[in-house]
């Protein structure tokens, strides 16, 4: 089930246009969603990109270096509770109240230790940034190290994200399975400002743009087509005088890194992060948008992660029971029958239309059907 | 130094690999019993033997893909214990029976990972611009500067296995283990593999395991008969065609393998 690429798509496309697919992001992004569509709505598209940005980050460890992340909500729970912690804490001192709201009907009447770092803007901004990458780190280095690979890193890292949203569960101080929300402010905005939730949408905005670019150079780098040549052959690559271990910590580092962002920004424009949202079902929801939209390649998993999210909310507003069926199914094709995703279909189509008028397609051989990443 | 020749071409101040007292074990099975191996640059050795002879095992245990005890010395620094990348980076290559090359990545890629095991993350996270001229060297070495911008997947057979070596030669591996190179190649493919090996067996110290012994009588300087986990030869081609103690293994064994003839030691 390897999804392939042509090797000429790690040098392709040009600059030109790839300035040109950024500003035309930057347009729709920037221009055309704020102008077209209500606050609520807008609100729904900067979710998505939240989930859009997790799924950068899974197309690289799991696309390009063939790790079946199935617990980013852990490092997205990472971010987004810190996120949670910090403005409940800020909104508390807004109120002048020494702890946060929910504490108070618990009975919590002084502020847990853990929160207390938290209380400043610079070291939740920091913690956000930091912490999830920094658990991937030491994980990365715990599981692959050891070889731990294929379905055991999965179950591994599922089971992971079991466990952290159980945990959250029986934690009375980060307010159980409800979870943290009602946040008032955001760094000392008003949230129900409509002008703020809609700086909230740019924000984010900009963040995917700066994760798709960084990611961009990741792939097309040195070390991007290593970590192809790990997901292939890892003990040819160890043959060579690398560790492997280290190039694939360095590629899930990264996704934590981008599902801590995420998560961060989560809170802000949902309004509240709970156990549900970093769970199982989660972890394995970010995973589809990425299948769906062709994990090896860059756009794919952004367009896929979107889209999916986009039809989730539009089906279960007109059919609420029938979306979980379709989401499987949809899974259960894509993976069963197009292992590339969209973007592979895509390419097959293209590459149809262009040898038409070629002579015999059985002089093709057989690697050559290979799939490049949509552009 | 033009040709690979017996007992090396370097004389006694060349790199060479001391395998001493090696010991493989699985599970109570001596893969690997007690081997005694002298490599010397400049000499194309061919390690042959019967199958399940511990040819592999040892090649093996060299690279630090199997635990070992015992001794292997590479110009005095101490192989056995040491991770697999490491003794990579101290120069140790090989390559395995089947070609293992990216096969979604291009020649050039292939090479370009091949020399970079010492790059620097800041090197690491930059473009690929340039061909180095070492890869540029090899690319000539291994006649596959047509090639250098196709995929490797869709290299032919010989093509696959000609690459890995040249993946050896720009790594800077000076001791090139080399598992069944020409295991499936058309005739011409053998000629031109084993003209390689000469080329590159002249500064480096190579060892090739192999089955075909038309190949290995045409190509090799020196020869090291395994079976059962042992040394049981070591000298010139003709020096091992005539020892009777390889001619028993061979003639004990060739029954078992047939017709087909690869195994069969003496010429029919």
């Amino acid at each position: 089930m390897s999804v392939t690429f042509s090797p000429r798509s790690l040098t392709q496309p040009g600059p030109v246009r790839t300035a040109a697919g950024f500003a035309l992001a930057a347009l729709v992004l920037f221009g055309i969603a704020p102008a077209f569509l209500s606050d609520f709505r807008l609100g729904l598209l900067g979710k998505f990109l939240c989930f859009a940005i997790v799924a950068v980050g899974i197309g690289l460890a799991w696309g390009r270096g063939g790790m079946l992340t199935l617990g980013q909500g852990v490092f997205f729970g990472l971010g987004a509770y810190i996120m949670a912690m910090h403005l409940k804490i800020a909104d508390a001192q807004l109120r002048e109240d020494s702890v946060p709201d929910f504490m108070q009907i618990a009975g919590i009447r002084e502020l847990p230790a853990y929160w207390v770092p938290f209380t400043s803007p610079f070291v939740a901004i920091l913690a956000i940034l930091i912490v999830p990458a920094l658990v991937a780190a030491l994980l990365g280095l715990g599981v692959f190290k050891r070889r731990v690979k294929g379905a055991y890193f999965a179950i591994l890292s599922q089971a992971l994200a079991a466990a952290f949203a159980i945990l959250l569960v029986g934690q009375q101080s980060t307010g159980g399975s409800n979870g943290l929300n009602r946040f008032r402010t955001f760094f000392g905005f008003e949230l129900s400002d409509p002008v703020n939730k809609r700086m909230l949408f740019f924000i984010v905005a900009a963040i995917l743009l700066l994760v798709v670019a960084a990611t961009r150079q990741l792939m097309q780098s040195r070390y991007g087509e290593l970590l192809v040549a790990v997901r292939d052959q890892e003990e040819r690559v160890r043959f060579l005088g690398y560790d492997p271990a280290n190039i694939k910590v360095v590629a899930y580092t990264v996704a934590a890194f981008f599902a801590g962002i995420a998560g961060a920004m989560f809170v802000p424009i949902v309004g509240i992060i709970s156990p549900a949202d970093i769970g199982i079902v989660p972890s394995i929801a970010f995973l589809i948008g990425v299948a769906i939209g062709g994990r090896s390649t860059l756009l794919g998993p952004v367009l896929g992660a979107i889209g999916v999210a986009w039809a989730q909310t539009a089906l279960s507003e007109n059919f609420p029971s029938a979306w979980t069926y379709a989401q499987g199914l949809l899974f259960i094709v894509v993976v069963g029958f197009f292992p590339a995703g969209l973007a592979g279909l895509a390419t097959v189509w293209r590459r149809r239309r262009r040898s038409r008028p070629a002579p015999p397609a059985d002089d093709v051989p057989a690697a050559t059907t290979e799939l490049e990443p949509a552009r | 130094m033009n040709a690979p020749v017996y007992g090396g071409n370097a004389g006694m101040a060349s790199d060479y690999l001391e395998i001493r007292d090696l010991r493989v074990t699985f599970d109570g099975f001596h893969a690997v019993d007690g081997v005694n191996l002298t490599l010397l640059q400049g000499d194309l050795r061919f390690l042959i033997g019967p199958n399940g002879a511990g040819k592999t095992t040892l090649v093996d245990a060299v690279t630090g893909l199997v635990p070992a005890t015992g001794s292997i010395t590479k110009s005095g620094i101490e192989l056995v214990g040491k991770k697999t990348h490491k003794i990579a980076r101290l120069g140790v290559g090989r390559t395995f029976q089947t070609a293992s090359v990216f096969e979604e990545l291009s020649v050039l890629q292939n090479l370009d990972i091949a020399a970079g095991a010492g790059r620097s993350p800041w090197q690491l996270l930059r473009r690929r611009k340039d061909v180095l001229p070492e890869i540029e060297e090899a690319l000539e070495t291994i006649g596959l500067s047509a090639h250098r911008d196709t995929p490797a997947g869709i290299l032919a057979h010989g093509q696959k296995q000609w690459l890995e070596i040249g993946m050896l030669l720009v790594q800077n591996a000076d001791v090139l283990l080399l598992d069944e190179p020409v295991a499936g190649m058309s005739g011409d493919e053998r000629e031109e593999t084993g003209r390689l090996l000469r080329r590159i067996g002249a500064q480096r110290t190579v060892v090739v395991v192999e089955h075909d012994m038309d190949f290995m009588r045409a190509f090799a300087t020196s020869v090291t008969v395994l079976a059962r986990g042992k040394v049981i030869a070591d000298g010139t081609v003709e020096e091992v065609q005539n020892d009777p103690q390889v001619q028993e293994v061979y003639l004990g064994t060739a029954a078992a393998v047939g017709s087909d003839g690869t195994d069969t030691f003496q010429e029919a």
